[in-house]
């Protein structure tokens, strides 16, 4: 009813390529962005540590992803180690270099073009080895960016434990807090940074969908030999999206490590991190940026939802182990049926609503 | 150098190498017969074990346990031929194998759902009266003198059981009715349809059969490690093999896990230094790989791609 195209009037050409055409859509947004900006970082504590940053993080990581498999078509398994390498990136360039030059968010992006550097490195082979045979290249990456950083003691300032937390002083950014009188440690500060990097990134990745990039990127996954007869450099496409994904999964990995838990830790970027952020990828749906975030809303929450469900429905009657066994068992399902039903995942059912509610009451 | 030492490393290598190709053997019976790169594999090795340890530790003896699980097996490959693979026919590979990986998570979960996420052991000769199933292993010092290594029977018996399946398969692949139609659907699901190829029994047979081959290499993983998670690890652990070998050759599928076995166990002693750490076994495996797909990017048996647009 209220979802019409009826009185948006497009009167210029940049009109025409707005990301959001319509009037209902720009206040959606902006009410949105209000609701992100002002009233999400005024709730608990708890809520921002243990439910949205953990998703900003990991869905920023999907998003990377998603360039390079769901818009270039190149598989990869090593979401998890381009995210370790970031994460100790921006844990060593805050250590080493001196505080008055270094700063969280200089560190997340330097560490973020490092990631895709060594992404790049791994993303050679692409050049040369296509489709299935390309999973032992990002495979290669993931364990031995793992093994590196695991025997090379030095990145972890050597800590014997193998886990090396935060020190407080790394939250400073140049004295900001202290001026402003804000707790930068504190879970809202930490949320609004990362909230502020995922949504540039996004918008970024957005128009990079839209662009005469993307537009490459997406005829090299459709037919790679097609696109290079029409002039389109596939090698350059190829390591370009390899750079911009594991650009992206650095970040990730920065505010994974450094806004979310609050250390540097191996254990959380095993190769199983590869294939939740993947899970998130394929239920989210493939090419679609609102998609990534979606798919990673649902694969982390559904594990929470699922266990506050058994404590109070049943009485607790669900152990952890329980409790992951049935979320891999639901993602399996998920996967197999939107596959079937739907390849384009969540955001294809967004899409599909949306479309609804603009024709309805009107079948067509 | 210690030629003595050299040999037990090789010998070492070669039969952890027939570990990694029996894994691969399914990966690539799946695959040239349908095109499909079944991310499943090691997740039906860990639900095929975790059935048959769990019988015998609830006091079914070994042939009826054997027999389930078999039939088990069966079961789940014709219900997956049915329920995901039939219904994505002809549509592009990489949603084909998206679906074998949420069909793997699916079967992580369920097979540790219905059974236990415990670690269990398996011992064969408690059932089987087997020499060769003898926990002792061969002094080779007691055959030819100078050669002072240690090889376990089982290791054996690993390769001998691998060595019966290659035949059994080449032979099914290459004189039957069955393996002629699975090569025509491996080239093209279309065409091989139109031809009046039953896509959807041939398929059927193929899970099926890999079901089973995955119970095999089940148990023999299951006595040489244990059964636990761990299992579906050996999967990645296979990849590398059937990339070396190339995606459609069975052939391929045991040279390259020799080659990584060997190749693994002679980088950890001879290039652990110069990488200066131990533990590179665990990602040498794909450098390999990755090294070896560059000059011949599609394996080394695997068929020579020629694309069109």
């Amino acid at each position: 009813m209220i979802y019409r195209e009826t009185g948006n009037f497009v009167t210029n050409y940049f009109k025409d390529r707005e990301i959001f055409p319509m009037k209902f859509d720009k206040v959606v947004v902006i009410l949105g962005l209000l609701f992100l900006f002002l009233y999400v970082p005024t709730t608990s504590e708890y809520f921002l540590s243990a439910h949205v940053i953990p998703i900003l993080a990991v869905g920023l990581a999907t998003v990377g992803l998603n360039i390079l498999t769901g818009l270039t078509g190149q598989l990869s398994l090593g979401t998890a180690g381009f995210m370790c390498v970031g994460a100790f990136g921006t844990y060593n360039l805050m250590l080493r270099v001196p505080d008055y030059l270094m700063s969280l968010p200089v560190a997340l992006l330097l560490s973020g073009i490092f990631a895709g550097l060594v992404g790049v490195v791994f993303g050679l082979p692409a050049i040369r080895i296509k489709g299935f045979y390309l999973l032992v290249s990002t495979l290669a990456a993931q364990y031995f960016v793992w093994w590196f950083f695991n025997s090379y003691a030095w990145f972890l300032n050597y800590e014997s434990s193998g886990v090396v937390a935060i020190a407080p002083k790394f939250y400073d950014y140049w004295g900001l807090g202290n001026l402003l009188g804000v707790d930068m440690q504190g879970y809202p500060a930490r949320y609004l940074l990362s909230l502020v990097v995922c949504i540039g990134l996004s918008y970024f990745a957005k128009n990079l969908l839209r662009s005469n990039t993307g537009r490459n990127f997406m005829s090299v996954r459709d037919r790679d030999i097609a696109a290079s007869v029409m002039g389109i450099s596939v090698p350059k496409a190829k390591l370009l999206a390899f750079f911009i994904s594991c650009f992206y999964c650095g970040v990730a990995g920065g505010i994974y490590s450094f806004l979310y838990i609050g250390n540097v830790d191996l254990m959380i970027y095993e190769v199983d991190r590869s294939f939740t952020i993947l899970f998130m990828l394929i239920i989210g749906g493939l090419g679609s940026i609102s998609g990534s975030w979606l798919g990673a809303i649902f694969v982390y929450e559904f594990p929470i939802v699922f266990t506050w469900i058994g404590d109070f429905i049943f009485q607790g009657a669900f152990n952890t182990a329980v409790v992951e066994n049935v979320s891999n068992m639901v993602y399996g399902v998920f996967i197999i049926a939107l596959l079937i039903r739907e390849p384009g995942g969540f955001a294809a059912l967004w899409a599909t609503t949306k479309q609804k509610l603009r024709m309805w009451p009107y079948p067509h | 150098m210690d030629w003595v030492y050299l040999i037990e490393v090789l010998v070492g290598g070669l039969m952890s190498g027939v570990m990694y190709s029996l894994v691969a053997i399914g990966f690539v019976l799946i695959y040239k017969s349908s095109g499909i790169f079944n991310f499943a594999q090691g997740t039906m090795l860990l639900f095929a074990s975790l059935t048959f340890v769990k019988m015998t530790e609830n006091g079914i003896d070994f042939w009826t346990a054997l027999f389930i699980a078999a039939g088990i097996m069966v079961v789940f490959g014709v219900v997956t031929e049915r329920y995901v693979i039939r219904p994505l026919a002809n549509q592009d590979l990489l949603a084909l194998f998206m679906a074998t990986v949420g069909l793997a998570t699916f079967q992580e979960g369920f097979s540790q759902f219905i059974w236990d996420s415990d670690v269990h052991g398996l011992q064969m000769s408690k059932f089987l009266d087997i020499g060769l199933l003898d926990p002792a292993p061969i002094f080779m010092s007691d055959h030819i003198p100078w050669l002072d290594i240690l090889i376990p029977k089982f290791d054996i018996f690993a390769s001998l059981v691998a060595g019966s399946l290659i035949v059994v398969l080449a032979f099914f692949f290459q004189k039957t009715k069955t393996g002629l139609s699975l090569r025509a659907v491996s080239d093209d699901h279309m065409a091989a349809m139109a031809v009046g190829i039953p896509l959807q029994t041939v398929w059927a047979v193929v899970w099926a059969v890999t079901g089973i081959i995955a119970l095999v290499a089940g148990l023999l993983w299951a006595e040489r490690v244990s059964v636990s998670f761990t299992l579906i690890e050996a999967v990645m652990k296979a990849l590398p093999v059937i990339l070396i070998g190339g995606l459609t050759s069975i052939p391929g599928a045991i040279v390259g896990g020799l080659v990584i076995g060997v190749g693994e166990k002679l980088g950890e002693i001879y290039l652990a230094d110069v990488f200066g750490g131990q533990g590179i076994e665990l990602w040498f495996a794909y450098f390999m790989a990755l090294m070896f797909l560059v000059f011949r990017p599609q394996g080394m048996f695997g068929e020579k791609l020629i694309e069109r647009v």
